[in-house]
């Protein structure tokens, strides 16, 4: 087969560049090269930072953020940084938030890396209260950088990301937590020492339960605004949907609107919500009913009759699961007792959430449905039991008739051994 | 009226076709030596009550049981709660199963310590060892069959050493399990084994380790003082009093069953983590222990690989206990053998402790 002399040398040339393109994009980094051994951290550590950072691994350099021309290797450092080379330095807080959103903003740029990737970040930035005060020239408020971090910048899902599900209050604690730096807002300083303490803090930074809620979940992420006093609880209610759900079906809805008080954390709080109690409802000396209920009103007899139908619910599968532990340590088998008890145990939740009806007939539909299973495995409970005290009493009689019928034999044994001795 | 020789007609009529004289005359000929040690003598025979038991109870759970991932678990569960005195079958099955072993260790410890493998019970040993060995394989198949977590585990760990043997392993562990994985596949033919191969195997043994247990008659201890032992016939004397000890083992299995069941744990979930504490039978635990403490690499030996090599050869060694101990077979007391049995028996009871702290 005969090949045109043209199209040989290309036969040659083409893998042999395609071989060496790697080689020629290492020489072409002459940005992290010279930067990485300069003596100012101030300058190093940015090249230093940017090898384990996603955007280096996907591919970007530095000049795709500083501009400047990375390809004209060490020793011509005015025309690397030259402004014809795109060359923009440390980019303003004010051009931060654009600089990222001109690739992160871009569906069809962004799609090439994760179809999935969310792309209305500087739109949603921009409807934020940090969105809005940079625009008003207020460069001290959270860019992306501030949150994302910047030349080591780590995915969502990597633990050591600072907006990691774990590390996100930390991060945004780093601004709200400082008196000095927020002093001239005036808001409160506190929010991050109450989650922490929180069923909700406690839970996601001290259990790792990624199912709890951290700062972005109530508060949004680049939209991040303070829910307003109507809201608040949509966010509570985006969780716990049911509680909202009862809740603005309850008598409670409108009084608590015409009070201007917040639906949810009016009794729970909010960053420092926490486990909620028995104890909290009712008419016991810690109950939040009696914070605006007394002794003769509704609202009074409302939370007296739900307590009591909690407490009767309690009760009886306290004593459902006696039997069945009663009954479990003596060896008999109560798997079965053990799941019904399990799912009458759930009605014990259902009613915790029945308590947001404030309505008392409501309240006891759920009570008694849970009475009912509750009932059943008491039964099954004293069949356990009846058929473990059977047990013991059918080995009372079995050991004795046993060791009657060894008597005979030993008897038999030794007139065996008396009328033919052996020798 | 009945005629008073009848009986003895019956018997004439069936020893003509049978030959019932012969086994009468193989059971009565039968000498037990009377000493110090004589009480070694019964734990041969509480091995077989104990193997009789499981045979019974077996059965009995064979009616409920049935051999699948999907069903095994609920069919044993089923047995524990809605079967008229399933717990006690199935408690009995388990203790017995473990009682059964433990005589059966005891069993053969007592018979080497006596030398009593000496000419002409060589073979009356050997049945016997591979009867221990069959014993180890019934527990080993049967823990796997309520289907439960702990035995999923364990049975997964177990099978995994197969896997380690050079060349024919891999082959071996996906016979024994039916494929790559423990499955209900494994379940069905543990079962199998469980319940036909190994019983199968079983008899043969045992009937030839019981007519010569009958017919070389019990072995006295090496030793002059021996000489002259009085000698109790074997029926009825010892026969009777192995009764008595049979029906006071019964009433310990029957207490023991009631007192403590044997639990049955949480269903087998493949996709669950392993939960902690996965440790094999107790029988297996010093073997197990043995593995965990052998380095990774000894010299340029897999140490798994050299732990099972050991435990092959230390297998091979206890069949041929026999031909190995020529002095013993000389009528002479040989230190080294007892020595190495103590050393032996002190390593399983260590490792065993050890496994369990």
């Amino acid at each position: 087969m005969n090949i045109p002399y043209h199209r040989s040398v290309l036969l040659i040339v083409v893998p042999l560049v395609v071989l060496c393109l790697p080689a020629i994009s290492d020489a072409e980094s002459s940005c992290i090269s010279c930067h990485t051994d300069l003596p100012v951290d101030e300058l190093s550590q940015p090249a230093q930072n940017f090898t384990a950072d996603l955007h280096n691994l996907a591919g970007f350099g530095c000049q795709d953020c500083h501009g400047g021309d990375p390809t004209v290797g060490m020793d011509d450092y005015e025309l690397a940084h030259s402004a014809s080379k795109g060359f923009i330095g440390v980019p303003d807080e004010q051009e931060i938030p654009g600089l990222c959103a001109s690739c992160h903003a871009d569906v069809e740029f962004m799609k090439q890396y994760d179809p999935k990737l969310q792309v209305d970040q500087l739109l949603e930035y921009r409807s934020s209260h940090h969105g809005k005060l940079l625009a008003e020239g207020d460069d001290k408020v959270a860019t992306c950088v501030s949150c994302h971090g910047v030349h080591g910048i780590r995915p969502i899902d990597d633990t050591r990301s600072s907006v990691y599900k774990t590390n996100i209050a930390r991060t945004c604690a780093g601004c709200h937590s400082d008196e000095d730096y927020m002093a001239e807002y005036d808001i409160p300083t506190k929010q991050f020492a109450q989650y922490k303490e929180s069923i909700h803090g406690r839970k996601l930074m001290d259990e790792g339960d990624l199912a709890a809620p951290t700062c972005n979940n109530c508060h949004g992420s680049h939209g991040a605004t303070p829910p307003g006093l109507t809201s608040v609880s949509n966010a509570c209610g985006s969780c716990h949907a049911n509680n909202l759900e009862y809740f603005n079906q309850s008598p409670h809805n409108d009084a608590f609107a015409m009070m201007e008080i917040g639906k949810c954390e009016t009794c729970h709080g909010h960053h420092d919500v926490e486990q909620p109690t028995r104890e909290e409802f009712g008419i016991g000396e810690d109950s939040k009913c009696l914070d605006c209920h007394s002794e003769g009103d509704a609202g009074y007899t409302a939370a007296k009759v739900m307590a009591e139908g909690y407490d009767s619910l309690e009760t009886t599968l306290d004593q459902a699961r006696e039997l069945l532990e009663r009954a479990e340590r003596g060896g008999v088998d109560v798997s079965l007792g053990k799941f019904d008890l399990h799912s009458a145990d759930d009605a014990l939740i259902k009613a915790r959430t029945a308590v947001h009806y404030f309505d008392t007939t409501k309240y006891n539909e759920v009570v008694q449905a849970g009475l009912i299973d509750a009932q059943k495995v008491i039964e099954q409970g004293h069949e356990a039991v009846d058929d473990l005290e059977m047990r013991r009493i059918g080995l009372a009689f079995t050991i004795p008739v046993i060791l009657l019928v060894a008597l005979a034999l030993y008897l038999r044994v030794r007139q065996i051994e008396r009328t033919k001795p052996y020798a | 009226m009945t005629d008073p020789k009848r009986p003895s007609t019956v018997m004439s009529w069936l020893d003509e076709r049978l030959g019932l004289s012969s086994v009468k005359e193989l059971a009565m000929h039968k000498r037990v030596p009377m000493h110090k040690h004589s009480i070694w003598y019964y734990l041969g025979g509480m091995t077989l009550f104990c193997f009789i038991v499981q045979v019974i109870t077996g059965i009995f759970l064979l009616l409920y049981y049935r051999p699948s991932a999907e069903a095994a678990f609920e069919s044993v569960q089923f047995i524990m709660t809605d079967v008229k005195f399933g717990w006690l079958m199935r408690s009995i099955h388990s203790w017995s199963a473990n009682l059964m072993v433990f005589f059966a260790f005891v069993h053969m410890f007592s018979v080497f310590f006596m030398r009593a493998y000496r000419k002409p019970r060589e073979l009356t040993w050997v049945s016997g060892a591979v009867l221990l060995m069959l014993s180890l394989g019934f527990g080993f198949s049967g823990y796997l069959l309520p289907w439960n977590q702990l035995a999923y585990f364990a049975t997964k760990v177990g099978t995994d050493i197969l896997g380690e043997i050079p060349l024919i392993g891999h082959w071996l562990l996906t016979v024994a399990r039916g494929g790559e994985d423990v499955t209900g596949a494994t379940l069905t033919r543990f079962f199998g084994v469980h319940v036909a191969v190994l019983p199968m195997i079983t008899t043969v043994f045992l009937l030839v380790h019981l007519v010569l247990v009958q017919k070389h008659g019990m072995s006295k201890p090496i030793g002059k003082e021996y000489e002259n032992t009085p000698q109790m016939p074997f029926f009825p004397n010892f026969a009777v009093r192995d009764l008595v000890g049979w029906t006071l083992a019964l009433g310990i299995l029957v207490t023991l069953s009631s007192l403590f069941p044997w639990e049955l744990g949480v269903k087998a979930d493949p996709l669950a983590p392993a939960p902690a504490g996965i440790r094999p039978e107790w029988f297996f635990v010093f073997m197990f222990q043995t593995l965990k403490y052998i380095p990774g690499q000894v010299l340029f030996i897999n140490g798994e690989l050299l732990g099972i090599a050991g435990f092959t050869l230390g297998g091979v060694a206890l069949i041929l206990v026999p031909f190995l101990d020529r002095r013993a077979q000389r009528e002479e007391r040989n230190a080294v053998v007892s020595a190495i049995g103590w050393t032996v028996l002190l390593y399983m009871v260590v490792f065993t402790i050890l496994g369990y702290m």
